[in-house]
């Protein structure tokens, strides 16, 4: 049972940071706050579903589809509300959260609630590693989510663009003195975000069912990891979901199912009370103290 | 000729200035109206509905009062996401009072709105020291936490709840005291927001490096603000429970924690004046598309969004402006 | 040092994640003095006055105010002790008339503690503290919504609401800068006020030729460390501070 846990706890960890990379992006690295994170996750899944069942597109057309259109949804997302709100962080938040809410429930109120609701697997397979039962999915996510990992990493440590995007929080003025467009960068940053919190819902979600309530469980485990691990750190994110998918897989199997959110959350307000950058966030310490 | 539209003070508006506002009735009644009138209006309404609709004027009135609190955290420069901890944690706190030691709905309500404040406030101390988007993460998450906890641990009544409350004696009671509650919780916060004490917590919305560099300790401040937003909202809950005579884990639902901040956005954010008129539009018009079930919510987050974008001023500074001063059209002198 | 002095910072140093803003910083501030701060740009002149004040915390060092030890402390707390500041970006509460935005500082516990109690009326002791300063009182600019007024009355909305606190140190951090030389005339008389009054007085400067007309000593900051100390002519004779400002052969 030890070894089946350690082995489950790893692929939790990826799909906790699988989850959180996209938000930490946008949020972390580019300082915008896109509260409709869980939304647009969803809002890609049932675009798939919607494009496999209702259209007859084969699965990977409907898959790249769907996270196309997720990223226009966030640039648009941008474009039209937060472009106006821009800076002021409150208001980004309400009017975000307004949006992420709007669209889950538009989704429950429509009816997609159910079991038919679900992507199929890539691999419809398992095998068994050291004595544990895995299914095929599971490991795809696991190495497709380390790639996308450190291509994240490379991306906005090496690349123009990404280091634009981590120059923008840093400090928007001096950035907008060497030339970035901090508005089409930001624009970007969400889209981009958009759409890695597209591409890991298609990865994901063919583990369970879509429901509009995972919105509000993706956002709030997106959250937990950034803010645990330290916003803008990608080895923060990492870190990070390690410990709470170890944290929660172990709950899971020792206490109860019930207690494992529970945990997460906990996590975060202890962390917050004794350091609020999180465990790998270290030039944000001028700015969280008022 | 090219022109511009001109905003003028009204003629009445300049008359009532200052002391000779007592010059005659007419300028008293153009101050006076629009405290009293509404004032008048909610004390009568109750005599005038029937039932369906006095349940949801009490509703209104709820919600009017976490709207209060809301707007408070918020010209505090908190943006609270989660109004439904301060009621949950108010409704829990009366319900087990009076399910497990029988105490009266008079001893209950008011211990639970204190104490109920006291928890929140205590629960969000670590995060005030933080960047204000943390402290709408945490507000966010606490509710939800809460209910995995009562499910998990099934205390408290667990998923089926606390019944049998003590239920308040009369029907006129329980409306007259909400309304009541909601009247002086708004006239008499927005006289404290408008003192220099007000002004110190705007302050510290605006610039609190600037008020912190005035010697005043902002943390404390805050802290004060919290206890007071949440003991409002901890009071709407308790109140709740003894009307409905039950609590569960929907006192944590997230509709408590979003028709609040869509009724103050909407009526106007940054006045408890503007959150109350929220709550009137809001409030009824979700009633009239309950049939619509979960749209409800869609609704409150569009419209979130349109007046957050489109109207940030909201309603009631809208309203306000149009009665003190008028538009028109003037040429533009070259 | 006959007296004790006012501020005595000793071996200061803060190290921002690799980079070292101030190093072992040391200075004393004999009380009634005018002490200038100067130094070229990202000398580290705002971060000295910031770990004095309490809204960095420094990585070591000590400061002691009044024979007290500050280090450290919540900048809240040091301003109730009697050291008051200005910010080098002057940024009021735009919507608010100008004498609202005396409001915050006279409300603070410490005007109420050396004034006993409530004051009467705010309003009335801040259009008081703003004529002090240059606002007008016919011309009713203290009426003015911050947003209207011109940098110079900015600037002076900013030291009035310092002195209202009645500190003992006041720091001004680029008090002069973006005002015109009419502007600075006529901010200089009020320094001076504030002298005969035997307040202690440290400015950051840019502007040599205004500070150094009013200054006892000058400290010249280059790279979080401290180059010089003394007199304005010494100092403008070391070639250590030459090299600094203008660069070497």
């Amino acid at each position: 049972m030890f070894l089946g846990t350690v082995v489950y706890a790893v692929i939790n960890s990826v799909i906790l940071a699988l989850m959180a990379i996209g938000f930490n992006l946008t949020f972390g690295i580019s300082g915008v706050a896109n509260f409709a994170y869980g939304a647009l996750y969803i809002f890609s899944a049932y675009t798939t579903w919607m494009g496999l069942n209702l259209v007859g597109l084969p699965y990977p057309v409907a898959a790249v589809f769907s996270i196309l259109l997720t990223m226009l949804v966030g640039a648009a997302m941008y474009r039209f509300v937060l472009l106006r709100v821009r800076g002021q962080a409150l208001s980004e938040v309400i009017a975000t959260f307004g949006i992420g809410l709007a669209i889950l429930e538009i989704f429950r109120y429509l009816g997609f609630v159910g079991f038919e609701y679900t992507l199929p697997v890539f691999i419809d397979d398992s095998i068994i590693i050291a004595g544990v039962y895995i299914d095929m999915q599971r490991l795809l996510i696991v190495i497709i989510g380390t790639a996308a990992i450190f291509l994240l990493w490379w991306f906005t440590h090496h690349t123009r663009l990404g280091l634009a995007f981590r120059g923008i929080a840093q400090d928007e003025r001096t950035a907008l003195t060497l030339g970035i467009d901090s508005d089409r960068i930001a624009l970007l940053s969400v889209a981009m975000g958009a759409g890695i919190a597209a591409f890991a819902a298609t990865v994901i979600i063919p583990l369970g069912s879509i429901a509009p309530a995972e919105g509000y469980d993706v956002l709030i485990k997106a959250l937990a990891v950034c803010i645990i691990g330290g916003l803008g750190s990608t080895g923060g994110v990492l870190t990070a979901s390690f410990l709470i998918g170890f944290a929660e897989r172990f709950t899971d199997t020792y206490v109860s199912s019930h207690w494992t959110m529970i945990v997460s959350l906990a996590a975060i307000l202890v962390v917050l009370a004794v350091k609020p950058s999180g465990l790998f966030g270290k030039q944000k310490e001028l700015e969280e103290r008022i | 000729m090219p022109k511009r539209k001109e905003r003028i003070d009204r003629g009445i508006n300049v008359r009532s200035g200052d002391v000779f506002a007592l010059c005659s009735w007419r300028e008293m009644l153009y101050l006076a109206g629009p405290r009293f009138i509404p004032v008048f209006i909610c004390l009568l309404l109750p005599l005038l509905l029937g039932i369906y609709w006095q349940k949801v004027l009490l509703s209104v009135a709820v919600f009017a009062l976490l709207a209060i609190s809301w707007d408070i955290l918020a010209q505090t420069g908190m943006i609270s996401l989660g109004q439904a901890l301060f009621f949950g944690m108010g409704a829990y706190i009366t319900g087990i009072l009076n399910h497990y030691w029988g105490m009266s709905p008079v001893v209950t309500i008011p211990i639970a709105a204190v104490c109920g404040g006291l928890i929140c406030t205590a629960l969000l101390l670590p995060v005030l020291r933080l960047r204000g988007i943390y402290f709408s993460m945490v507000t966010l998450i606490l509710p939800l936490m809460l209910v995995r906890l009562i499910e998990a641990t099934r205390i408290f009544g667990g998923t089926e709840g606390l019944t049998g409350m003590t239920p308040i004696p009369s029907k006129w009671l329980e409306l007259y005291v909400i309304i009541g509650a909601m009247l002086a919780a708004l006239f008499g916060f927005r006289r404290m927001l408008s003192s220099d004490y007000g002004l110190v917590l705007k302050g510290i919305r605006d610039n609190d490096r600037s008020v912190l560099n005035a010697g005043i300790n902002i943390y404390w401040y805050k802290t004060q603000a919290l206890f007071i937003a949440s003991g409002i909202g901890a009071f709407a809950g308790a109140f709740l429970t003894h009307v409905y005579m039950f609590v569960g884990m929907p006192v944590f639902a997230l509709d408590y924690s979003i028709l609040p901040i869509a009724a103050a956005v909407v009526g106007g954010p940054g006045s408890l004046a503007g959150a109350t008129l929220g709550a009137f539009i809001l409030v009824p018009l979700s009633e009239l598309l309950r049939g619509t079930g979960g749209l409800r919510i869609v609704f409150y987050g569009v419209f979130l969004v349109i007046f957050i974008v489109a109207l940030p001023e909201g309603l009631f500074h809208f309203f306000q402006r149009k009665y003190h001063q008028f538009e028109r059209w003037v040429e533009v002198d070259q | 040092m006959t007296t004790a002095p006012l501020l005595d910072v000793t071996g200061l140093h803060k190290n921002f994640g690799g980079v070292q803003a101030i190093r072992d910083l040391n200075f004393e501030l004999a009380p009634g003095e005018l002490l200038g701060i100067i130094g070229p740009n990202g000398s580290g002149k705002t971060t000295a006055v910031n770990l004095i004040t309490g809204f960095v915390k420094p990585s070591s060092g000590k400061v002691l105010f009044k024979g007290r030890d500050i280090t450290g402390q919540p900048a809240y707390r040091i301003v109730r002790i009697g050291i008051a500041r200005t910010f080098q970006m002057v940024k009021p509460f735009y919507q608010l008339p100008a004498y609202k935005n005396m409001i915050i500082p006279l409300y603070s516990p410490r005007v109420k503690k050396l004034v006993g109690g409530k004051y009467g009326d705010r309003d009335a002791v801040a259009l008081d503290l703003l004529e002090e300063v240059g606002f007008e009182r016919d011309a009713r600019v203290a009426y003015k919504v911050a947003s209207a007024l011109p940098q110079g009355y900015l600037k002076r909305l900013e030291l009035a609401k310092a002195i209202a606190l009645q500190p003992d140190l006041v720091i001004l951090d680029e008090l002069f800068s973006g005002l015109s030389l009419a502007e600075v005339a006529s901010i200089l008389p009020i320094i001076e006020k504030l002298r005969i009054e035997g307040k202690t007085i440290i400015m950051i400067e840019h502007r040599l030729k205004e500070l150094f007309r009013i200054a006892d000593r000058v400290i010249v900051l280059n790279y979080g460390q401290k180059i010089a100390d003394g007199t304005a002519a010494d100092v403008m004779d070391s070639a250590a501070v030459k090299n600094a400002y203008l660069g070497s052969e």
